[in-house]
């Protein structure tokens, strides 16, 4: 039994020209993929001021961003249950996206001009992010504010459900929403990550 | 239960597919065929049952696709009876253990068969009879044959 043993660890070895062939193969896998309109789910990770953030674009334009805080992976198998199992590593279909947030953390960017996939928020939770989208950038308004604002005066809490699962933070700005007596409130990237965000808006502004 | 993203298949499952691609086609057509075993698999993925046996998926799908290799490889002008064995590798660095991979490809198709998805994929007799169409037992006596094979070949290259 020990040829056997012997003949099990020699084939199954990885070596470095594996690891090299993995890398080859899955480039290709990529390419192939997107050429053939197989690529539902692209993703990428970029380091931000803010911590590393997911970046994830189905055809239509970015779907998902999503912080440390809320666990890439679980995010991706959510993308997965939610959008198409056909996620793939592949940072291409988010090179756009990529350099217009570089160029917000550092300050030379006030709004993004970029497809986005709202398919995973619905009703109330979509009309609100419609309304983010018109936020000025260093600017804040009230949860409070915004619900008077889409003609619900009493979905503050609805407006507050909205921006905690708002799928594309950064880009639709829900850290712009604080609370009416001024203090931060929460977020999906916590609330050091909010701070963070309207300092530099702060720090940037006209 | 849901399918993980295709990215955790591809980590998880790459290289005991490309290593079963290797055995069968080559290493000089190993990544075309493990390429294209990849997308096919991508592409019939969604459908894929959550709590399927996704090592032995990969590993009939990879097997059909090394197959139409080896056909379109026998199509060309000098038609040879057997399976020839793994080319050169244009001037890459040699890998190690080549003539153990080239042992196994020199092996008949079952009894290679046999061995790379036993002991390469790590597959049970039951699911490498599936693949191979034969019976679970003939999957084994197969596997047990290729091994002796394998056994006299790397045995009396070496001494």
């Amino acid at each position: 039994m020990t040829f056997e043993r012997d003949i099990l660890t020699r084939l199954g070895q990885h070596d470095d020209e594996s690891v090299e062939s993995m890398a080859r193969l899955h480039a290709r896998l990529v390419e192939a993929a997107s050429s053939e309109d197989l690529l539902d789910v692209a993703y990428r990770i970029l380091d931000t001021p803010v911590g590393s953030l997911l970046l994830a674009a189905t055809t239509v334009g970015v779907v998902r961003i999503a912080f440390d805080a809320q666990g890439h992976d679980a995010v991706l198998d959510d993308l997965a249950r939610r959008v198409s199992p056909r996620v793939l590593r592949a940072p291409s279909r988010l090179d756009p996206a990529a350099r217009q947030l570089d160029e917000y953390f550092s300050g030379r960017r006030h709004s993004f001009e970029l497809p986005l996939d709202l398919q995973l928020a619905h009703g109330f939770r979509r009309l609100v992010l419609g309304r983010l989208a018109d936020l000025d950038y260093g600017s804040t308004v009230s949860y409070a504010a915004v619900a008077a604002d889409l003609g619900n005066p009493k979905a503050v809490r609805a407006v507050g459900t909205a921006c905690a699962t708002n799928p594309v933070p950064v880009v639709v700005p829900c850290h712009r929403v604080v609370r009416s007596d001024g203090s931060t409130g929460s977020y999906v990237g916590g609330v050091e990550a909010k701070r963070a965000l309207l300092a530099l808006e702060t720090a940037n502004r006209l | 239960m849901s399918l993980p993203p295709f990215e955790v298949v591809v980590a998880e499952h790459g290289p005991a597919v490309l290593r079963i691609c290797r055995a069968v086609v080559g290493a000089h057509d190993a990544e075309d065929v493990c390429s294209e075993t990849f997308l096919a698999a991508l592409a019939a993925y969604p459908r894929l049952e959550p709590d399927s046996n996704v090592r032995g998926w990969l590993a009939t799908i990879a097997h059909r696709k090394a197959i139409d290799q080896i056909r379109k490889r026998n199509r060309g002008p000098l038609p040879v009876e057997r399976l020839p064995e793994a080319p050169g590798r244009c001037g890459e660095p040699a890998p190690r253990d080549d003539d153990l991979w080239d042992a196994v490809a020199s092996l008949p198709t079952k009894q290679r068969g046999a061995v790379v998805y036993h002991y390469v994929a790590g597959l049970p007799y039951a699911e490498v009879g599936q693949i191979l169409d034969s019976s679970e037992a003939a999957a084994r006596r197969a596997a047990a044959d290729g091994m002796r094979a394998l056994r006299s070949t790397v045995t009396r290259e070496t001494s």
